[in-house]
């Protein structure tokens, strides 16, 4: 499995989500894709999995066009929570797998009994957390090649941010899927990551491997994305 | 518990490190094996190809064997454990003593200071 874009361009009004844009992405890996609010993360994501289409440029998956279609084939976390409120958790896990062919139930019944899910309960009477909970399984359960988490940890409390990296390391399946992660909080997924994406207002400013960077550069991924960041700043004044 | 990490090393270092600190301390004892490559991403919340790479470099220092199909295990290497702990505790002194410099505590002081510090913990 591979993703690649090639020379991508996406406008939002006057508004470039992403400009010119070459990426490639393929199996056995993390990749965290990061960048401040509205740098084009959520868009690249959206692309990746056809829901949003390019102004300019290509987006393939195994060389083949995204389209409305490859959104069968990917697992999307959107950042979005959408939720019948009077499903129970379990009407809502069946309701997914009735949309999606390769919705692996056992899985989904695994991952609700680790994350500590109650089957029975209301989706409007879950807090927070367990909303974030019941995304991810949702999103986990799926036997997809690819694997789009839109910030997975968003409003989670510590402890829901540990559960949810767990279950992520645990059903994740990296000799043939793609992990991608985009998110602002840096410093939670670092130890996830083989590879970092920095974007920053549709651009990409920045592409390493995490070993990499602290290995021949002593320097975290966050200190390296403040620093490229910097720089860009710095060069546009 | 997920581990923190330092910033400056690689994380698959600072996992190296970590399960000889735990040979040493043997929590992790001779001819036992060593928990899957799995199991150790979900216990330390590490990318598991990172793990990989520990299991890797553990088994390039002869710390470790890989048995096809059984798993890692820790090898039974008295004498090279000792180097570890003697490389280890270079390591701490090497820091201590920079730090110290870096501060403007001569020598002297140091050994002095150090003694003052432990006969104060007995």
């Amino acid at each position: 499995m591979t993703i690649a874009l090639r020379q991508v361009t996406k406008k939002y009004g006057r508004e470039f989500a992403l400009k010119e844009v070459d990426l490639h992405l393929e199996k056995g890996k993390i990749y965290g894709l990061v960048g401040p609010n509205g740098s084009g993360k959520s868009t690249a994501l959206k692309m990746m999995t056809g829901l949003v289409f390019p102004d300019g440029g290509d987006v393939t998956l195994n060389g083949i066009n995204v389209t409305r279609k490859t959104t069968a084939d990917v697992a999307y976390l959107t950042e979005l929570d959408m939720f019948y409120e009077s499903f129970t958790v379990q009407e809502t896990v069946d309701f997914v797998a009735s949309q999606f062919a390769n919705f692996n139930k056992n899985k989904a019944n695994e991952l609700i009994n680790q994350l500590k899910l109650d089957p029975k309960k209301k989706v409007k009477s879950l807090s927070k957390g367990n909303r974030g909970r019941l995304k991810l399984v949702t999103a986990l359960a799926r036997d997809a090649e690819v694997i789009l988490l839109d910030e997975p940890f968003s409003g989670l409390d510590p402890m829901v941010r540990e559960a949810t990296v767990k279950s992520l390391l645990q059903y994740v399946q990296l000799d043939k899927q793609i992990l991608v992660i985009a998110t602002h909080e840096i410093n939670e997924i670092e130890p996830l990551l083989d590879q970092v994406i920095a974007l920053y207002y549709g651009d990409i400013i920045g592409k390493e491997d995490v070993e990499v960077l602290r290995e021949e550069h002593g320097t975290s991924v966050l200190e390296w994305f403040k620093n490229i960041v910097h720089q860009k700043e710095e060069g546009a004044l | 518990m997920s581990k923190e990490f330092q910033s400056s090393k690689p994380i698959y270092m600072q996992i190296v490190d970590s399960i000889v600190i735990d040979i040493l301390q043997n929590k992790q004892k001779p001819a036992e094996k060593l928990p899957s490559v799995r199991e150790m991403a979900v216990k330390m919340g590490v990318n598991p190809n990172t793990i990989q790479r520990a299991y890797g470099e553990l088994e390039r220092m002869n710390v470790v064997e890989t048995r096809r199909g059984q798993g890692t295990f820790v090898l039974d290497n008295a004498t090279l454990l000792d180097e570890l702990k003697t490389s280890m505790q270079k390591e701490i002194i090497e820091n201590y003593v920079e730090q110290m410099l870096e501060i403007g505590v001569s020598n002297k002081d140091m050994i002095e200071q150090l003694q003052n510090y432990l006969e104060g913990c007995e």
